[in-house]
């Protein structure tokens, strides 16, 4: 392996050294996973942690990053039992979150359609679409709470789609045989967030949550190995503060926007995970990120971001491609039997309902033969005509309004005169800081939730599941185990924020800020994340390679070097600065995408969204290797010019044994 | 295509701010607008002037983040359409383009095409929730809400809160925001409870910060989710009939 080579950045603080991370033994990392049957470990676990008094709970200030799902819910439910709380986001409003914009549903194991669902199905399915890279006790537990999230959210009034006796429908969803996704139109995250946001919002106004908006958290304070605060910069004044806390919690969403073209929000970013990691928290199985098979393709090069179109649609779309190469003739002139629908082909079992990893390489494959259709050649066929003549447009359109819209607004064709054109686009990450059953990292003190954190599902997730295991996270997990570690802190004050171990941080965050000004080069900030972009979606995309991932581990460095000789960011820190903002995202991508690449390289095996292409079967799947494998791979920080240390969490099976995945 | 824009620019919330006349050449019809501020504002660094500042997310027009006037539009010419999925194709090659800032007394600029909404967050934490602390709920269907009902809240509910209501009436009012929030919770089952206090403080604290309503319409007219003024005469009806429960409840209390 080549030496990592972090590039001469602004010279961060020393991190200061962790205390015996909790989670470390001797023979790799430990998830603290509860003894017992798997169904009865998450009532034992709360029988065995530590709780904190009603009244004692206000002594306690935990500081919340981040407003998405997984924060609204974790802060409005800490506020709600008393704690002290201060929500930090760099949104203007916390309802801005990136959780937003999910689209298709959230799963719960209800089984209201009789259809042979459970909470073992559920657990299942996770494991199994997952490609037996998550822990089974973790997995059980969100498919437990599966069904409580459903309760909770709709007595906060989240309007779920219903049946006209009063109750709530539910449809199938990519990856899923039976019908256990819960929806509110084509919005169902923006509808979850608002009932979270909500309900923040309450806790806002009784004066238990502290919000600050327009604030970004830019380092981690940690003091005698603990997480005691975070450093931020208001994005509107720039004026660097601290805030110190008896626990910090990040929720901060995913880093799909280390490919620069994604589904995800524009300012979805890297930066408060990746410097927790900088500070000694672990990153595990960064390489696992997910394409998503149903996405708008890019239309030219000034695309700043690809639109999903809800993978609801494969329940009625058909997918296809002609089966002639270079056929130019519209797609309503190609005749059935010159159509290839390669999914129910291959595929006949699940046919267009395979997991999204699967329709992703099949549709790439099918693109990359020359099959590809539109302008570019760059998208396959999304055919809704056989649906809507079985169930009639008005059906179609009550599913699919307005994804219907979204897609002719953004392509100006009409969907239901040509069908639509899709190809898969970087969606999600499954990679993120390690943590343990109580969602708190190597780090004592410092608790992930959400897309954040690594936990839950593998090396693949399921669609709907991530709202799933965002709102588990903050409504119900960590409100939980967050007593266990504040108990015996207390009588102890948070640590002041004038405490050196703040001092330290601030002056290292200004200097960063400093630095970037400073530069003064030719190339927008833009630029260099364009450019990473490439480097990622060539080399560590849909297919990986040792060649690629090395020339990847190559380039980065060297664009990395060129970012602090040559970006041009213009304007003050004083003042509301984009460029300013963005550049300290894409620093932060520039060396995260390093360690993504090299986690694609060391795992010497195809398990869900990673895909190395020297490990295949025959007919082209995902080839795992269990023997060698079969563990979470969280990676250390040691330093500016050091190689990360690899820690290894074996994951065991005991209930859904490892099976080559085939959706035959 | 080639466009001229001419945009708003205000270093900071208390400069006075001008329009800058800027001309953009490569610019495709399969562009959004956004994407247009992107190219003009790589055009701008490449000069060495401070790129334009503006909002934005999401880019699927759901966030709610992106707010420019455009050509005295809020969110420009294509109705039902939030400024981030407005496309270039809806303009012609050649055209004038003016790009301002909301303007609003409530909603102060903080640079360029940025302003402030978080008053609309205060009329939400006023009562915009349903008491309903974690771990509380009953069985889900235990609650059975008629499809029409449930199809009504959600009308409401896709409110994005991107402030254009606000942005297009003549006199900054935030009525159809608050009405749209207010009646997403007071038409569910789960929202009787607190459906005349939840009216009451909200409207009251919307009062605190916007103008007021005078029917001109306008709000509806820009909501790039076309959200129904009908939701501001539930809003009325609701505020007036909590007004008789209010006195009569203050009644048997004293
Ligand atoms: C287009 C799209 C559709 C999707 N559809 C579905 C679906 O149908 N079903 C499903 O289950 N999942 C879906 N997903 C995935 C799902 O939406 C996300 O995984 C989930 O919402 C993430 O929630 P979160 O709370 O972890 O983070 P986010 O919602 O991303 O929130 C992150 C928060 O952290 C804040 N933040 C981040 N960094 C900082 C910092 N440094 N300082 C301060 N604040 C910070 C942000 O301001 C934001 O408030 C979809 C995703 C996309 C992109
Ligand atoms: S950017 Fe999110 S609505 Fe326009």
């Amino acid at each position: 392996m080549t030496r990592l080579h972090w590039s001469p950045g602004p010279a961060a603080a020393p991190a200061p050294p962790v205390g015996k991370a909790a989670g470390s033994a001797a023979n790799g990392l430990n998830g603290r996973i509860p003894e017992g049957p798997i169904a009865d470990k998450w009532s034992n676990h709360k029988f065995d942690v530590k709780l904190v008094n009603p009244a004692n709970k206000r002594k306690f200030r935990i500081v919340v990053v981040g407003s998405g799902l997984a924060g609204a819910s974790a802060a409005a439910t800490l506020g709600e039992l008393g704690y002290a709380v201060t929500m930090i986001t760099f949104h203007d409003s916390p309802r801005r979150a990136h959780s937003i914009a999910a689209q298709g549903g959230i799963n719960a194991a209800k089984n209201y359609r009789n259809d042979g669902d459970s909470v073992h199905r559920l657990f299942y399915d996770t494991i199994k679409g997952g490609d037996y890279r998550a822990r089974e006790a973790n997995v059980y537990r969100l498919a437990e709470l599966s069904v409580n999230i459903i309760d909770q959210c709709v007595a906060q009034g989240v309007p779920f789609a219903r049946e006209y006796g009063g109750l709530l429908d539910n449809r199938s969803f990519g990856g899923a045989q039976v019908s256990r996704t819960f929806y509110a139109r084509g919005q169902t995250g923006q509808q979850l967030l608002l009932g979270a946001y909500q309900a923040l919002a309450r806790q806002v106004h009784l004066g238990n949550v502290e919000l600050h908006e327009r604030t970004e958290m830019l380092d981690l304070v940690i003091k005698d190995g603990r997480a005691v605060g975070v450093v931020t910069r208001n994005l509107v004044s720039g004026a660097v503060r601290s805030f110190s806390g008896h626990a910090v919690v990040l929720a901060t969403g995913g880093y799909s926007n280390v490919f620069f073209l994604s589904t995800n929000a524009m300012a979805s970013n890297v930066t408060a995970i990746w410097r927790a990691h900088k500070r000694g928290a672990y990153m595990a199985n960064p390489c696992f990120t997910q394409i998503h098979p149903t996405c708008i393709p890019a239309s030219d090069d000034f695309q700043s971001k690809l639109t999903l179109m809800s993978e609801s649609l494969r329940n009625d779309g058909r997918i296809w491609v002609p089966k002639e190469f270079g056929d130019e003739r519209p797609p309503n002139q190609i005749p059935e039997e010159e159509r290839d629908y390669y999914l129910e082909r291959r595929y006949p079992a699940f046919g267009n309902l395979v997991p999204r990893d699967v329709a992703s390489r099949a549709a790439k494959h099918e693109v990359d033969a020359g099959r590809g259709v539109g302008p570019q050649k760059n998208g396959v066929y999304l055919d809704l005509s056989t649906a809507i003549a079985r169930v009639g447009r008005d059906v179609i359109d009550e599913r699919y309004d307005n994804l219907m819209q979204m897609y002719e607004r953004i392509t100006g064709e009409d969907p239901y005169v040509a069908p639509m054109r899709i190809y898969p686009a970087v969606h999600y990450t499954m990679g993120g800081l390690w943590v343990d059953y109580n969602l708190m990292s190597n780090v004592p003190g410092l608790y992930v939730l959400g897309e954040a954190n690594f936990s839950d599902h593998g090396a693949n997730r399921l669609g709907a599941s991530a709202l799933m295991q965002g709102l588990a996270d903050g409504y119900f997990i960590l409100p939980n185990t967050i007593g266990d570690g504040l108990a015996p802190l207390l009588g102890e004050d948070p640590v002041p924020t004038d405490d050196p171990a703040f001092a330290e941080v601030e002056s290292a965050v200004s200097d960063q800020v400093k630095q970037m000004l400073s530069v003064k080069g030719t190339r927008s900030v833009d630029w260099f994340h364009r450019e990473l972009g490439k480097i990622m979606w060539d080399d560590c995309g849909m297919a990986r390679s040792a060649e690629s991932l090395e020339k990847a581990i190559a380039e980065i460095p060297e664009l990395r070097s060129e970012f602090w000789r040559n970006v041009r960011v213009l304007g003050e820190n004083e003042s509301f600065n984009q460029s300013l903002e963005k550049a300290g995202r894409v620093a932060d991508f520039l060396e995260f995408g390093e360690l993504l690449c090299r986690d694609a390289l060391h795992r010497e095996e195809s398990c869900g969204g990673h895909f190395r292409v020297e490990h295949q079967t025959e007919d082209g799947e995902a080839l795992r290797h269990d023997d060698e494998f079969s563990y979470v791979a969280a990676w250390e920080h040691t330093g500016d010019h050091a190689q990360p240390a690899l820690h290894k969490e074996a994951l065991e099976f005991e209930y859904a044994h490892p099976s080559q995945r085939s959706y035959k | 295509m080639k466009v001229t824009l001419n945009v708003w620019r205000q270093r900071s919330p208390n400069d006075g701010g001008s329009f800058q006349i800027y001309e953009v050449d490569e610019v495709s019809p399969d562009m959004s607008f956004l994407e247009l501020f992107d190219v003009l504002n790589e055009q701008l660094i490449e000069k060495g002037e401070e790129p334009v500042a503006f909002d934005h997310d999401c880019r699927e027009g759901i966030c709610g983040s992106c707010s420019m006037m455009i050509n005295g539009r809020a969110h420009g010419p294509e109705s039902g359409t939030a400024t981030c999925q407005l496309h270039m194709r809806k303009f012609e090659d050649g055209a004038t383009i003016t790009v301002e800032p909301w303007r609003a007394n409530a909603f102060p600029i903080i640079k360029d095409l940025v302003v402030d909404r978080s008053a609309f967050d205060r009329i939400v934490e006023a009562g915009g929730y349903i008491t309903a602390p974690t771990g509380t709920a009953s069985e889900a269907n235990l609650i059975l809400v008629p499809k029409e009902v449930s199809d009504a809240a959600m009308d409401a509910a896709a409110c994005i809160g991107c402030g254009a209501c606000v942005a297009a009436c003549p006199n900054g009012a935030a009525q159809l925001f608050t009405a749209a929030k207010i009646q997403h919770l007071n038409l569910l089952p789960q929202g009787q409870p607190e459906r005349w206090s939840r009216v009451i403080d909200m409207v009251d604290t919307m009062e605190e910060f916007f103008g007021s309503c005078t029917n001109h319409r306008e709000c509806e007219a820009v909501c790039p989710k076309e959200i129904s003024i009908d939701f501001i005469a539930l809003m009325n009806r609701d505020y007036i009939r909590a007004q008789f429960k209010q006195r009569r409840l203050t009644g048997q209390k004293s």
